[in-house]
């Protein structure tokens, strides 16, 4: 096993815009043979390398647009990137939107079932982890509720719960714990706090540069898909802030 | 190829879920549940068999069981091959969040419809009693042909899976497509009627050999020859071949047009 739980070389990452609108036939025929025809191209990133060492905790900043959720769509294996490699070792338990692959009709405790599949758990851990899943969610009583009728806080601490129930080598948090009531949130970052204290490694993506200064060991600032600076939390946040005040 | 397997086997669980979950889904609220996946095609037997055998006088010894024979298996496959179709678009807004290996989903809708096919069987069993069909031991070969149409709907399956991806098109092409091929196949007429010139289109039809290979062991009591099972299998595995292959090429585009 490497010492790096993510090892990322030169990444680039190009979207297709799909800017299909074509008005008329003779259009469509002068965007076919100059080949624009759905390839107006979007480089979200652009030659970017990090490598994370076990246990660290890496902050992501960055305004909109700068491609933070790409990379970390990258890092979990959702997106390929169009050139360079990325390397993880361990598993990892990415906590991009809470809630992803409920299915609204199902139960919470089918849902469950069915979550932790989607996130590659076996039934038998689930069934292990069940209840504490369930009191960490605080949904005891409604365990057989169709998750329709759920508010969306309930759904979102059933998400959380679900994503953080096993132990994962590298968590990938994005811009999500802005959910739930104030007492949820303190339990979610005390949950993440305790993992990291366990040794897991941990990507924060966050526009709140308190939590980033608090919780990271390293900062990666990217902006427009580019690599601005990646070093101690400190010295990037200090350099962060002053650029971004200026606006 | 061991990663490939390690990875199979962890979603596995995922493949099971799913199943269930569509089962659930499918039948859920509903008084008769999962009863209505065998009185389906007993209902729309009652309907066909007065419509041609009474009406249109179409002259095919016991009609109920070759019209079910045929109608089950064709039935298992346009189910099959249209949610397959369906199914990577569908979960686009998941498989932009989480990494699940894609083939999962058609899989998953082929196998789902596999199992309604297994469910519309105990239709089958029951009007061979009804009707005191003589089945002999042929019978219990009844497996091969069921899971050659299996074969040559997942293949075709994921490849229509990934055309739907890329083309849009094509979902409502195929329903036109499939309406043609329903007629094409000799569910609820003879083969006999189809004149002497259009024969050869039929044999170029693969449901046609997996449909006759079926009524052979069920109705006629006869087991089909060498030449028949390597046609048979030869049409699935290239299909799933070709399916798996086309499928792996394109994969790690789905979610850049999902």
């Amino acid at each position: 096993m490497s010492e790096y739980a993510i090892d990322a070389k030169n990444i680039y990452m190009r979207f297709n815009l799909s800017k299909e609108k074509v008005d008329n036939m003779k259009e469509f025929f002068i965007k076919l043979v100059k080949r624009q025809l759905m390839f107006d191209e979007f480089i979200a990133l652009y030659d970017v390398s990090l490598s994370v060492k076990k246990g660290e905790v890496l902050g992501i900043v960055g305004l909109n647009g700068s491609g933070k959720s790409t990379f970390l769509k990258i890092v979990s294996g959702i997106y390929k990137p169009s050139l360079g490699t990325v390397q993880v070792n361990g598993s990892i338990a990415p906590l991009i939107e809470l809630g992803t692959g409920f299915d609204m009709d199902l139960t919470a405790r089918e849902n469950i079932f069915l979550n932790g599949a989607i996130l590659g758990h076996s039934t038998k851990e689930i069934r292990e982890k069940f209840d504490e899943i369930v009191k960490f969610s605080e949904l005891h009583e409604f365990l057989d509720v169709p998750l329709k009728n759920f508010s969306s806080g309930m759904v979102a601490r059933l998400g959380f719960a679900m994503a953080t129930i096993t132990k994962p080598d590298i968590l990938i948090v994005d811009e999500i714990l802005s959910v739930g009531d104030f007492l949820f949130q303190e339990k979610c970052e005390r949950r993440i706090s305790e993992m990291m204290n366990n040794g897991t490694t941990v990507i924060i993506v966050s526009h709140s540069i308190d939590q980033i200064e608090r919780l990271c060991n390293r900062v990666l600032w990217l902006e427009k898909g580019k690599t601005r600076m990646l070093g101690e939390t400190e010295e990037v946040c200090k350099a962060y802030k002053t650029t971004t005040s200026k606006f | 190829m061991n990663k490939y397997v390690a990875n199979f086997r962890k979603y596995k669980p995922l493949l099971g879920n799913l199943i269930l979950r569509d089962l659930k889904v499918k039948y859920r609220r509903s008084i008769l549940g999962v009863l209505w996946s065998v009185l389906n095609p007993l209902l729309m037997m009652l309907v066909m068999t007065s419509i041609f055998s009474t009406l249109f006088k179409i002259d095919i010894p016991n009609f109920p069981v070759y019209y079910l024979t045929g109608s089950i298996l064709f039935s298992f496959f346009s189910e099959a091959t249209s949610a397959a179709m369906v199914s990577v678009v569908y979960s686009g807004p998941l498989i932009k969040k989480v990494y699940i290996p894609k083939y999962i989903f058609p899989v998953e809708k082929i196998l789902f419809s596999f199992v309604n096919l297994l469910f519309s069987l105990v239709a089958l069993v029951f009007i061979i009693v009804l009707t005191s069909t003589k089945v002999t031991w042929s019978v219990l070969l009844f497996p091969i042909p069921l899971l050659y149409a299996l074969c040559f709907s997942l293949g075709l399956g994921l490849i229509l899976s990934v055309l739907a991806v890329f083309f849009r098109d094509i979902l409502h092409l195929y329903s036109v497509l499939l309406t043609a091929w329903t007629y094409f196949t000799p569910i609820f007429y003879p083969e006999s009627i189809i004149p002497e010139k259009f024969r050869t289109v039929l044999t170029l039809n693969p449901l046609y050999h997996f449909i006759n290979y079926f009524r052979d062991l069920v109705l006629h009591g006869t087991i089909p020859g060498i030449s028949e099972n390597l046609l048979c299998m030869s049409i699935s595995v290239i299909t799933l071949l070709i399916g798996l292959i086309v499928f792996k090429m394109n994969q790690d585009k789905f979610v850049l047009y999902v």
